[in-house]
């Protein structure tokens, strides 16, 4: 189910005012985040982050074609090493 | 049999189901494009003169991406899913349901005919645990 149009994209404030600080100061550091569940928004293109997956920050470079996605969708929380095989 | 989009030739049915045969023309679009072009639905396809017949393909050709160009468009959205590594992407990569669907069973669409893997326990002794 799609979210409601009239909220708008969720879009973590705190992170926001970061990201617009670092950009202000062309800082090239990586925001580290928990906010997984933020929208990535144009201001946030040519940013890196560190999202958190539930272990350890992974690292994310925002590129155009991610706009309207999620941060979390960039940062797997799982992993999958393959099932049996006389090899393992 | 007239042909409309290219390739496609519906047959010796009423129009609105036979434009159904188009890839990307469903029941809502058929009837869209034949109010569009003023044809009477109902009137089977054979029945068409060639005028109308054109007049349906240019409504289709201005309004709806239908056939190759459809399905580029779909292959391109998946590609550009796959490109950016984001989670919808690599399940497509590994080819399992894309939605969240449940993997322990079923999914055969996506993951294809079962591979029994040997000293598995069925499930019937899973159950009982």
């Amino acid at each position: 189910m799609a979210r409601s149009q009239k909220k708008g994209p969720f879009v973590d404030e705190k992170l926001f005012n970061r990201v617009m600080r670092a950009k202000s100061q062309n800082s090239t550091v990586a925001i580290r985040t928990w906010a997984r569940r933020c929208t990535i928004v144009p201001e946030f293109v040519g940013q890196k982050f560190e999202v958190h997956n539930g272990h350890k920050f992974l690292p994310v470079q925002v590129t155009e074609d991610m706009v309207g996605h999620k941060l979390g969708e960039f940062s797997p929380t799982r992993t999958f090493r393959g099932h049996g095989g006389r090899a393992r | 049999m007239p042909r409309i989009a290219g390739v496609d030739i519906p047959a010796g049915k009423r129009i609105e189901y036979s434009l159904r045969y188009i890839h990307g023309v469903g029941p809502k679009i058929a009837i869209d494009v034949l109010k569009e072009a003023g044809i009477a639905i109902g009137v089977k396809a054979k029945d068409l003169t060639e005028e109308e017949v054109t007049r349906i393909a240019g409504v289709i050709d201005e309004n709806h991406q239908v056939e190759g160009q459809l399905r580029r468009l779909v292959q391109s959205n998946i590609a550009r899913l796959r490109d950016i590594r984001c989670y919808r992407g690599l399940r497509h990569r590994v080819h399992l349901p894309v939605r969240g669907q449940r993997t322990r069973t079923n999914a055969r669409t996506r993951k294809g005919p079962r591979k029994t893997v040997a000293g598995k326990k069925g499930v019937k002794e899973m159950s009982r645990g």
